[in-house]
């Protein structure tokens, strides 16, 4: 019987044997494979690397380098993020919108995902696949559908930070719903039913036993929902009545078509630093409650595909 | 143990938001693309009542859409864009995520957060730091002309194809490799050790049993991306901001904001959404289909 080894080069050989290797057949399996990851990863990271440099620079290029000076954030008095009453509205507008949707989406999602992992009767379908569209429709098309009720239909209501609200729940509630679910279904029924065994009440059962259980859920879904809102465009741009409700997206959007200053690159840093905060706080209350019911390491992993499907 | 009325009520809230803010907004579009235009005001008439529908706005958008109408040219582009951006997307992120769930040993954790971080960063702070890249004066012309490729500096932003497309590549391919790395990772090393002990070489393990495999991630991705990607107007306005390479999305922008023809623009809108509702119900085909095959292999 022949067998098929794979041609390894024994372990422990030296750097030269390994350049040596490299410079015979750089396009061999794992080599080529790890090329190619590390050149995508720094092509993903540096350019915003280098946007983040320039947000620091002194002079108003964000093209050629000269100093460093934190005059873009607060040191010009008339163009910094601090002293620009248009930048500074958006930065208030992003945060007012995020966190009425988190909010608002939050709570709407979690009993959503509880009733639609346990509720089987009719309607339930329906109520499934009506939850799984907003993930995969188009945002222009949500856009102007928004915008079209509300100047049609919902008269009442004005663009302007009510209506973006409103949309910006309506996208988020989904993506609760999926996290929120996915937990539910790797928790189980065992301690809800461990719980009615011992006599607990279906309430207590519900607000004891399994919130808590769902808490590492929530606070992720939370996380979530503040950095889709804090990112969003679309929905944001189409309910927008200009002046102060345009969001930091928005700004950064109307300056790259304009001429930008380095106070772009600066508050676009802000908005990266906080949401980029908020998500890592939201992995790590994550981590900390789940610790201890799966391998380590896959934590990381649970919480990257929770996240975007 | 609990009330049967329990888990519909919980859901009530939500369902109720999603019916009022998702499919009647839905519904509107429709009302309004198959409604009237006041001939004075020139404002959109919206018809509730199907049954007493217009369809004459529809028609005239579907013959704009159609061969030597004067959207024709932007359909076409719209779908070579995307076509060519899934296609390099699945070129560069596929060894990336098939390199993070094989071969990345104790760099697993590390390789898998900096794939992720990209997701994090907000999408207009990331076409941003491209065109500061872009710029006559940028980096990227800086570079060029120091390694001699280029002699002058390149007008990238003024309306070029190709940057376009690179734009809509960055922006999207963190969403593809995830759900690629999903799938890639979930494969029994087993699967793949069998087949070369049964005499396969690696390429021909590779392509009989991994890749198989790995369909549904492919095809999860693809939806994931080609989806929103069909809907963009913003990308190829901050790259470029010339008609040459507007998409359907910067059609249906321009209808709403400035033009003065929104029903014009809801019909297009409609035309849109029924397209990428085939194209989602050909994916979901695809993936059961995949899924099923999957199951085959893993019966033997």
């Amino acid at each position: 019987m022949t067998t098929v080894a794979e041609q390894r080069p024994a372990a422990g050989f030296s750097t030269s044997a390994r350049l040596r290797g490299w410079l015979r057949n750089p396009w061999g399996k794992p080599r080529f494979l790890v090329l190619i990851t590390w050149a995508y990863i720094l092509w993903s990271i540096v350019p915003v690397l280098i946007a983040v440099q320039f947000s620091f620079n002194e002079t108003r290029s964000r093209t050629v380098w000269d100093s460093f000076s934190t005059r873009w954030y607060w040191g010009d008095p008339v163009d910094s993020v601090w002293h620009d009453p248009t930048l500074r509205h958006a930065l208030v507008q992003t945060f007012k919108l995020a966190g009425a949707d988190v909010l608002i989406a939050v709570p709407i999602g979690v009993l959503l995902a509880l009733g639609l992992a346990r509720w089987h009767g009719r309607g339930s379908a329906a109520s499934n696949f009506i939850m799984l569209f907003p993930l995969v429709t188009p945002e222009i098309v949500m856009g102007v559908s928004l915008l079209l009720v509300f100047s049609e239909l919902f008269t009442f209501i004005h663009t302007g930070t009510t209506a973006q609200i409103l949309g910006h729940v309506t996208f988020s509630i989904s993506f609760v719903v999926v996290i929120v679910r996915g937990r539910l279904f790797s928790i189980g029924r065992q301690y809800e039913e461990a719980a009615a065994d011992l006599g607990a009440s279906p309430f207590v059962a519900l607000t004891r036993v399994l919130l808590p259980l769902l808490t590492p859920a929530i606070v992720a879904a939370a996380a979530v929902v503040f950095a889709i809102s804090a990112d969003d465009f679309v929905i944001s741009q189409w309910l927008s009545r200009g002046g102060d409700t345009d969001t930091v997206p928005i700004r950064i959007y109307s300056a790259t078509r304009a001429a930008p200053l380095p106070s772009v690159n600066a508050i676009a840093t802000i908005m990266m630093v906080i949401t980029l905060l908020i998500v890592t706080l939201g992995f790590l209350t994550w981590r900390a409650f789940t610790r201890g019911e799966s391998k380590a390491g896959t934590a990381a992993e649970d919480f990257g595909t929770a996240f975007r499907l | 143990m609990y009330r049967r009325w329990l888990w519909p009520s919980l859901s009530f809230p939500g369902v109720l938001w999603l019916i009022v803010l998702f499919v009647v907004p839905f519904y509107a579009v429709l009302a309004v693309s198959l409604g009237t235009v006041d001939p004075i005001l020139f404002q959109p008439v919206p018809i509730w009542n199907p049954l007493e529908w217009n369809v004459g706005w529809l028609q005239e958008a579907l013959q704009r859409l159609a061969p030597g109408g004067i959207w024709f040219d932007v359909g076409i582009r719209t779908i070579v864009y995307v076509a060519l951006s899934l296609v390099l997307c699945l070129l560069i992120g596929y060894p990336v995520a098939y390199y993070t769930a094989r071969h990345a040993g104790r760099w697993k954790g590390l390789i898998l957060i900096l794939i992720i971080l990209p997701l994090w960063i907000s999408y207009m702070m990331r076409m941003l730091a491209w065109v500061n890249l872009l710029q006559a004066d940028g980096y990227i012309n800086r570079f060029l002309m120091f390694t001699h490729v280029l002699s002058q500096p390149r007008d990238w932003l003024g309306g070029s194809s190709s940057t376009v497309i690179f734009a809509l590549v960055y922006g999207y391919i963190p969403y593809l490799i995830l759900p690629l790395f999903a799938s890639l990772d979930r494969i029994e090393r087993s699967h793949v050790e069998a087949a070369r002990d049964l005499g396969a070489s690696p390429w021909s393990a590779f392509r009989t049993v991994t890749l198989p495999l790995s369909k549904t991630g492919i095809l999860g991705g693809a939806v994931l991306i080609t989806l929103p990607m069909f809907g963009d107007y913003y990308t190829p306005n901050i790259v470029s901001m010339s008609p040459k390479t507007s998409m359907i999305g910067n059609q249906i922008d321009l209808y709403f904001h400035g033009g003065p023809q929104p029903t014009l623009g809801a019909a297009l809108t409609i035309i849109l959404a029924v397209f990428l509702t085939f194209l989602m119900a050909y994916y979901m085909w695809s993936i059961h289909r995949a899924q099923r095959d999957v199951g085959a292999v893993g019966a033997l």
